[in-house]
């Protein structure tokens, strides 16, 4: 990282920053390789230092989560002989919220005549994100995806076969080739099934000690190198630290910061906040993709939102009432007074338009009084065209479990009635800043998975998340971890003695005690729902100036309120799931003003973060002339610092997305 | 509508536990059995109570960290259904409904609701994976799989790991888990290459926790992944192979 001043010598500056408390940092470089992106990796590789096999026990490595990511690194580290201390808060590394997937995995490849190619991989995955990430990870996402196809299958994911025994494949998120990779509609559980098997493997060889339900609090730090980390033990609440001489964060998306998402109950931000917290960049934080098919909210006690398959916009059409407020049921509209809004808006792509452009469309129906079902807050999905066109059964045979979980979630039966859809928090795009090595601004602090950020920028293409966990996992991290090793050879984990061990001790400690002890009279869950309405409100499918400042200080109070007004009830000296909601919770209220803070500053519209200011006839209007680059944010004390790293690209020309 | 649930509470492995009775007013047809416990943890935690500890994660059926029973039924009275899936539905206003562990001698308390099933994990450790290290895998298309036979691997590998088979089970049997692992991977070429030891491996490993298999069928009615109870031929049937063989494959 250089200063503000080297930024201006390097002939480019980006926009000042004008939001309040926040102000503009220094240009960073992800230090991709030099020349032709298409082999950049190759040279990479060559450049990276080796360990001997036979030193290889003596360097020590920390992965905390067992997702695709986790598992990948954890057993791929483990099978070169490295000592690997892994933990993951389930009770089973198979639980991890890898396993929800759905669609599949892609592989960019020539193995079909339908003219797929790495370049082509790339192209999508750099345009379909709207040209905010970082071309030289999209290359090697590309180049390292037929390995993992190869890898998973040997280690014992099924992925379908034709009758010639070869692999199938399909297309998927509006690419038009087929080179998606699956297991019917449970992709992610095979794939994170057949990793958690592996790693497990590794655990009989002795070679990882794995510690389930551990959740990691802070990181150990020496010198302002990652040396360790802090985790409690969830069943018997205490407290340990954990050193080593890399870390791997692999600790998933966060999502559920909006409280009504599609992630696991579970899933959190605090890993990656503390390691912002103890300095590390989060880039773009505010790149967060909402998925167009998700069920509305249909009851107060509704503890999240449910995924369909995004796959029924296939056969489904999207449509509201043409006249704002009709309460009539759906089969009482006549035709006329129907609105295929997308199909009208995008004759080309119709109900097929990409995931952040219907979630757009839908919520500005909803918020003009459109809005379907009893709270008028969905858009209806509509299978009778469909059915008449190719009849019951060929739908069913297509959709019948998804109709089943649909009519089992609402009791009503899609055959008859059109479903209800509403935009749901999915996938983060943004995260933990990392340099083309996957390591983070901290020295020894390494990220895979969605806890990171760089390869889909403002909106991730269908298929490239489950990708993108394995790159990193397998067949990324084995190669740069240890290059940042090397050199370590002879050096000692620290001590548990030492001072920087049990400083982080002191530190985490007095954090749970200070939760504990604020004796309020609501639970943690009460401030997240709070929290949810406020981002889905202000920070969500657009974003405003206005909405994003009146949220910032929203956030600001609601945290006032939490810090005085929480109650957490028991100890903290056994299992404690309130106590572990609040520490959640707690982060997610100091990222919350960090989103706001970056969508406020960012004044463009690009994939997922559209703001009402930034378009012109509805769509994204993108600024690269100023915006170009990825906002890298550094958190100091309080204040908000944003460096920012320059995005060119050499295989895609810059240009405008059009899906009319 | 207003439900009346008697929950099991237990505060440390050692016991004892005891049974709490509570209301919730508010129930209603849609919610899930997990979203009950949200709704009486709600109350609980409001009014100064320690909330019942139960575990929960993905909630849409594929993580297998759910898993409570339901008078009397593991996961709930619907069959073949994960608990986060259990719906209201078939409960009238005013009706009982009792919430307890999933019970069996492998998987002790933590506490409440929740229990140690890593008795399972043992199983897949000592056994239940294929011997190829990243970046040596041969090319997939290399390996034909026949597209049957990728269709019944895929059949008995959708097992969730949640444990239900095992509580089901009067005996405390994980013939289901343990017979669906083995025939996912002897159906696919790279995991036929240890056959026969991880046959051994693995059931060698099964009869330190658990008990053995006297065809009741219970597990394959709970099983939220549909699991078939000819899986649990499986583990005979593999076990009889790899002991005559005396061979890896």
């Amino acid at each position: 990282m250089t200063t503000a001043a080297a930024a201006a010598a390097s002939g480019w500056m980006p926009p000042p920053c004008t939001v309040p408390g926040a102000r503009a940092g220094g240009v960073i470089d992800g230090g991709a390789p030099e020349g032709p992106l298409s082999a950049a990796w190759q040279r990479r590789r060559l450049d990276y230092r080796l360990v001997n096999p036979a030193n290889r026990r003596r360097l020590k490595v920390i992965v905390v989560g067992t997702g695709l990511a986790g598992a990948g690194a954890a057993a791929a580290l483990g099978e070169l002989g490295y000592e690997v201390e892994c933990f993951t808060y389930h009770d089973s590394p198979r639980r991890a919220h890898s396993v929800a997937a759905q669609g599949g995995i892609n592989a960019a490849g020539d193995n079909t005549v339908d003219n797929d190619s790495l370049e082509r991989f790339v192209r999508d995955t750099v345009k379909g994100g709207d040209f905010r990430g970082r071309e030289a990870d999209a290359f090697r996402l590309g180049e390292e995806s037929q390995r993992v196809i190869d890898h998973l299958n040997a280690i014992g994911a099924p992925f379908a076969r034709e009758y010639g025994g070869t692999l199938a494949t399909r297309s998927f998120g509006g690419v038009q080739v087929s080179r998606t990779y699956y297991a019917r509609g449970q992709t992610g559980q095979q794939l994170q099934v057949a990793g958690s098997q592996a790693l497990l493997r590794q655990v009989d060889a002795g070679t990882v000690t794995l510690r389930t339900r551990h959740e990691m609090l802070d990181l150990v730090m020496d010198d302002g190198r990652v040396a360790g980390v802090v985790m409690r033990n969830l069943v018997s609440g205490k407290i340990t630290a954990h050193t080593a001489h890399a870390v791997v964060l692999s600790t998933g998306g966060y999502g559920n910061i909006y409280y009504f998402s599609t992630l696991a109950k579970n899933s959190n931000a605090s890993a990656a906040w503390r390691a912002v917290q103890r300095g590390a960049l989060i880039a773009s934080p505010s790149f967060i993709q909402f998925h167009p098919t998700a069920l509305p909210v249909g009851s107060k006690w509704q503890s999240k939102t449910i995924l369909m398959s995004e796959s029924l916009r296939n056969d489904g059409r999207i449509w509201v009432p043409a006249k704002a407020g009709d309460e009539r049921a759906a089969g009482s509209i006549p035709e006329e007074e129907r609105d295929y809004y997308l199909e009208r808006k995008y004759p080309a792509f119709g109900n097929l338009t990409p995931r952040d452009v219907a979630s757009r469309n839908a919520v500005a129906q909803i918020r003009s009084g459109h809005g379907v079902g009893s709270l008028q807050n969905g858009v209806y999905l509509d299978f009778r065209d469909a059915i008449a066109r190719l009849g019951k059964a060929t739908i069913s045979e297509r959709y019948g479990n998804l109709f089943d979980m649909y009519k089992h979630a609402t009791g009503e039966d899609p055959y008859a009635v059109p479903m209800r859809i509403a935009p749901g928090a999915h996938f983060t795009m943004g995260g933990l800043w990392s340099d083309y090595d996957q390591m983070t601004s901290l020295p020894g602090l390494f990220v895979g998975g969605e806890c990171g950020w760089g390869y889909h920028g403002a909106n991730r293409l269908g298929a490239n998340s489950l990708l993108s966990a394995c790159v990193d996992g397998w067949f990324t991290l084995p190669y740069s971890v240890p290059n940042y090793l090397a050199p370590l050879l002879g050096t000692a984990p620290l001590a548990p003695d030492s001072a920087p061990v049990q400083e982080a001790l002191t530190r985490t400690r007095a954090r749970v005690d200070s939760l504990l002890t604020i004796g309020g009279t609501h639970g943690p869950s009460h401030f997240h729902r709070i929290l949810g309405d406020l981002l889905y409100e202000g920070c969500g499918v657009t974003r405003t100036e206005p909405s994003l400042t009146a949220t910032i200080a929203a956030v600001r109070q609601l945290r006032e309120q939490f810090w005085s007004d929480l109650r957490i009830v028991g100890s903290a000296e056994r299992l404690n799931q309130e106590l572990e909601r609040a520490g959640r919770v707690a982060d997610y209220l100091e990222l919350a003003e960090l989103m706001c803070v970056d969508a406020l500053d960012r004044e463009e519209s690009c994939g997922a973060h559209f703001r009402d200011e930034h378009q012109v006839d509805g769509e994204a209007a993108r600024d690269d002339e100023h915006w170009a680059f990825a906002s890298a944010w550094q958190v100091d004390d309080g204040h908000f610092v944003r460096h920012h790293e320059r995005l060119t690209f050499e295989s895609v020309r810059l240009q405008t997305r059009n899906y009319t | 509508m207003r439900l009346v649930i008697e929950v099991w509470r237990q505060d440390t492995p050692q016991g004892p536990g005891r049974y709490e009775t509570h209301t919730v007013d508010d129930a209603t047809p849609e919610m899930s059995i997990l979203e009950l416990l949200d709704r009486l943890n709600d109350q609980l935690v409001e009014n100064g109570l320690e909330p019942v500890a139960f575990e929960s994660d993905c909630r849409e059926g594929i993580c297998g960290a759910c898993g409570v029973t339901v008078d009397g039924n593991p996961h709930g009275p619907q069959r073949n259904t994960p608990s986060c899936h259990q719906r209201l539905a078939g409960y009238a206003d005013g009706q009982r409904i009792r919430l307890e562990p999933l019970r069996s001698a492998a998987f002790p308390v933590i506490r409440d609701l929740v229990v140690d099933r890593s008795a399972m994990d043992r199983i897949i450790a000592a056994g239940g994976h294929v011997a190829i290290d990243a970046g040596t895998a041969p090319d997939a298309n290399s390996l034909l799989v026949p597209h049957e036979s990728a269709e019944r691997a895929l059949d008995m590998a959708a097992c969730i790991g949640c444990g239900a088979c095992v509580a089901a089970c009067p005996n405390g049997a994980a013939h289901l888990f343990v017979g669906s692992k083995l025939t996912h991977l002897s159906l696919l070429p790279t995991g036929r290459q240890e056959r026969g030891k991880r046959a051994r491996a693995m059931l060698s490993e099964m009869e330190q926790d658990f008990g053995p298999c006297s065809l009741y069928g219970e597990c394959a009615r709970v099983c939220p992944a549909h699991i078939p109870l000819t899986a649990i031929a499986a583990v005979n049937k593999e076990g009889l192979r790899s002991f005559f063989r005396q061979k890896d494959d």
